[in-house]
This record gives structure tokens, sequence and C-alpha cells, in this order.
């Protein structure tokens, strides 16, 4: 730890750090991640904080908590410039910006009614035509479900 | 030829459509062959479509197949509440390929996945209905006898028209100029037009037939729904503009030919059918050739 950084949201020892989140979904992270049910670990976050690149952002903090792909992949759906750092003894071991993939299974419910993935016990499938403004074309219906549209399942 | 799945046009290259084109021209000189001889075609038809159903049927019969199926969901099991996945896998034990019609969208691309068997999508709810776009392209070629460079206007709903959908993009890899003309409630979605302009396929956007019949190769009519409108009277004040009658043909190219998917209602005149620019019920019969040839093509029998 370099001396006299100041920590708005304290330092976790092992764990994961989600930081440049829009300040406007931190709340839809959490619930997406499910943090809001997670018993055991402890959790930090804090937002609207200044940032440079974002204008106000938060950051959320897990103690001994490691997600997998899936998850990560959710996040970058909804804060797509968040960065994701691996701490291990207070160090950061891993660094990653969240980067969409270029298809999507089974996070992202269709926004077609009539698509066959709303009446079936079957895994939703997207390509991703668009990353920047988020356009999904559903492997079933065809159908576009964009950014204002999208729902996480 | 390994035998595959038609279920989207967009999963045709060009080559596969002129395979296919090709094919049906065989089968209309030579309509009955015995190559299905022993196999066994089922057709699915969770909602009624009398006309592309016996379509299909005719197709298969005319090659020696045989059929088994159902002509509604009431007379299949999911009436009984069987899911979608498990009736296409309980099915697939009994024939040699699957022909599904279902109200639903992206029924056809499941079914591929549920089974080894090819599956031949006959209408997904508003999505694809690729035999009929397939049919649509055999049609413009026979009367044509080219498919690159021509002039095509389209008419009436292009705003929920699955066929017309489908037929821009299977046509868009052949130069085409495109004239849409529609009611303003009724004109073709952005996708389409983005669509087009990325592909540097000139096209123009109009609300009165007069013009673009004239300058047309193929004039393609749709249906215009009432059902479509919000406002009733809205409906009553455009449906007359995009009725086509046979004194507007007086202008038209020598070559010119009137396509339609059928069933008509009011929207070609019936003094129109005599006139030799008819082709709609010559359409409909060339629907068994690429039909025939579809069946072949996926079963990998030609």
């Amino acid at each position: 730890m370099k001396e006299g950084k100041h920590f708005k949201v304290s330092a976790i020892k092992n764990g994961t750090v989600i930081d440049h989140i829009p300040s406007k979904t931190v709340f839809k992270v959490i619930s997406i991640l499910n943090l809001d049910k997670l018993e055991d670990k402890m959790i930090t976050f804090g937002s609207n904080f200044e940032s440079k690149k974002l204008g106000s952002k938060g950051i959320i903090k897990i103690s001994d908590k490691y997600f997998d792909r899936e998850d990560i992949d959710k996040i970058s759906l909804i804060a797509p410039q968040a960065k994701i750092s691996i701490i291990k003894d207070y160090e950061v071991v891993h660094k990653e910006v969240v980067e969409i993939p270029d298809k999507i299974v089974g996070i992202v419910k269709c926004i077609n009614p009539n698509c066959i993935s709303n009446h079936e016990k079957i895994q939703s499938k997207f390509l991703v035509l668009s990353k920047e403004d988020v356009s999904l074309k559903c492997h079933y219906c065809e159908k576009i479900t964009s950014q204002t549209d999208l729902n996480l399942i | 030829m390994v035998s595959k799945s038609l279920v989207s046009i967009t999963d045709c290259t060009k080559e596969e459509y002129l395979r296919i084109l090709n094919l049906a021209k065989e089968f209309e000189a030579n309509p009955h062959q015995n190559i299905l001889n022993g196999k066994i075609v089922a057709t699915l038809f969770f909602e009624p479509s009398t006309r592309t159903r016996l379509s299909f049927e005719s197709a298969v019969l005319r090659l020696g197949g045989r059929i088994i199926g159902f002509s509604e969901a009431s007379s299949s099991s999911s009436s009984k509440g069987e899911t979608f996945s498990d009736t296409i896998r309980t099915v697939s034990n009994y024939c040699d390929l699957l022909i599904i019609r279902h109200p639903l969208e992206g029924t056809a691309r499941l079914a591929s996945e549920l089974t080894s068997l090819p599956v031949i999508n006959a209408g997904d709810g508003s999505n694809q209905h690729p035999t009929q776009t397939l049919l649509d392209m055999y049609s413009i070629q026979k009367t044509q006898g080219r498919l690159d460079n021509l002039t095509l206007t389209l008419v009436g709903d292009l705003k929920y028209g699955r066929t017309v959908h489908s037929l821009i993009m299977a046509m868009a890899t052949f130069k085409p100029v495109f004239y849409f003309v529609s009611p303003e409630e009724l004109k073709l979605p952005d996708d389409y037009r983005v669509f087009l302009k990325q592909n540097n396929i000139e096209y123009h956007e109009t609300t009165q037939l007069p013009h673009a019949m004239k300058v047309a190769d193929i004039v393609y009519m749709t249906r215009v729904q009432r059902e479509r409108f919000l406002d009733p009277m809205e409906y009553e004040k455009t449906k007359n503009a995009y009725i086509l009658k046979a004194e507007m043909l007086s202008d038209t190219k020598p070559n010119m030919k009137v396509l339609h998917p059928l069933p008509r209602i009011n929207e070609i005149s019936t003094d129109v059918d005599s006139t030799d620019k008819a082709y709609y019920f010559q359409q409909a019969l060339n629907g068994v050739y690429t039909r025939q040839a579809i069946i072949s093509h996926v079963l990998g029998l030609k």
C-alpha cells in the first residue's frame, strides 16, 4: 500500500474490486451479481465519486469472492467500462477491463414476447451486433434487443 | 451432400440460392421423381396454414415420399401441455425430415438444434418463411430470365410483411433497385433501410403507386390489413390507394409481372387476373417445384 493514499472505500485483503461503474448502475450491478443475497462475505461499496473518465463513478469491493466469466459478462452489459481487480493479500494479482463478448448465452432475456426462448426452458442466445450501443440479435427469433430493453436473467 | 436445415433465408449463400433455383427448374421439367421412396416426412403445423401445408405435401408426394403429421396444434399433444421441445424429440424418431410451422418465432431454429434430422421452416411467427422467399426468387428468375439488376416494386404492408423482409435480404445479393410503396403507417422498418444503405443498394420510398409501377420489372403486392391500423378511419382512407387494377397496367414495362404471396383479399382487382401481367397463380405452382428442390437439397438427395 502506498503511503498517504486515501481510500474512500476501505481496502480488502482478498477478493474482487469492481471499479469504474457508472454511478447510476451501481445498484444494478449489486443486484445482477446477487450481492444483496450474499450473507457470508463482507461487501463495501460507494457511489457518486468524482471520476475523470465517467464524471461520476461507483466502486464495489467484495471480500473472499471471485466471479466466473458469466458474471463478468453480465457486468460488461450494464457497466461496459468497469475494471475488475483480483486482490490477494492486499496486492492486485489480476486486472481486466470488462468486455462484452461476441456471443451472449443465458444471461439476457429476449425482448420479443413471441420468441420461443421465452416459452420453453432453454437458454437464451444472442449474437452481439454492436458493443458500443449494445445491440443483441436473438439466435432464435432474430429480433434485436437493445440497451434500453436489456433485461438480465 | 451433407443433410442440413433451412431455417432462415440469411443462412443461405448466393451459391445455395442458385443451386436450389436450378434444382427447381429440373423439377419443373420433370416433376415426378421417385427420390423420396421409402422416406417419411413429418409436417408439423402448430398453426393452420392450408396453402403452405398442401404445397409441401404435394411436393413430398410427387417425390414418392410418405407423410405423417398434424395440421393444427389442437390435434397434436401440445394441446395436452407437451413442450415444443418434447414434441420435436419424439417425432424425430418417426421420420426422416421435419417441416415445421409455428406461431412463435425461433421454433424452427430450436428444432434444428434438438434433432439430427434436417428441418425446413414453413413459417415461424413473424420471423422467417424461407421457402416462400425461394419460390418468389424462382418466379422472378423464371419471368425475367435473370435475378441481377432488376427493379423491384414492393407494395402494401412493408412494416409487418415477413415475405417482403426476407425477399429484400435475399435479393440484395443481386444488385436490385427497390421501390417501396406503402402508407406512412406501414413503412419499411429502419433495420432494413440501414441494411440497404450499408450494402449500397438503391431504393426509393413513396406513398404513390403509379410511378413505381412504370419502372418496375416485378411488382410484388402484399395485403394491407385492417388490424394493422390504430385508427380505422386511416385504414378506410388508405386502403384504396394500394389496390392494383387492370387499367393501371397500361403504361408498364412489357416484361413486368405482378407477384403476390397469396391469399389475396382485395388488393389485386380480379380484372388483373386475365392480363398477361398476372403471375400469382403460376407463382403458387412454382412453390411446389421450389419445395421439391429444397427437400431434395436438405436431404442431400440431389
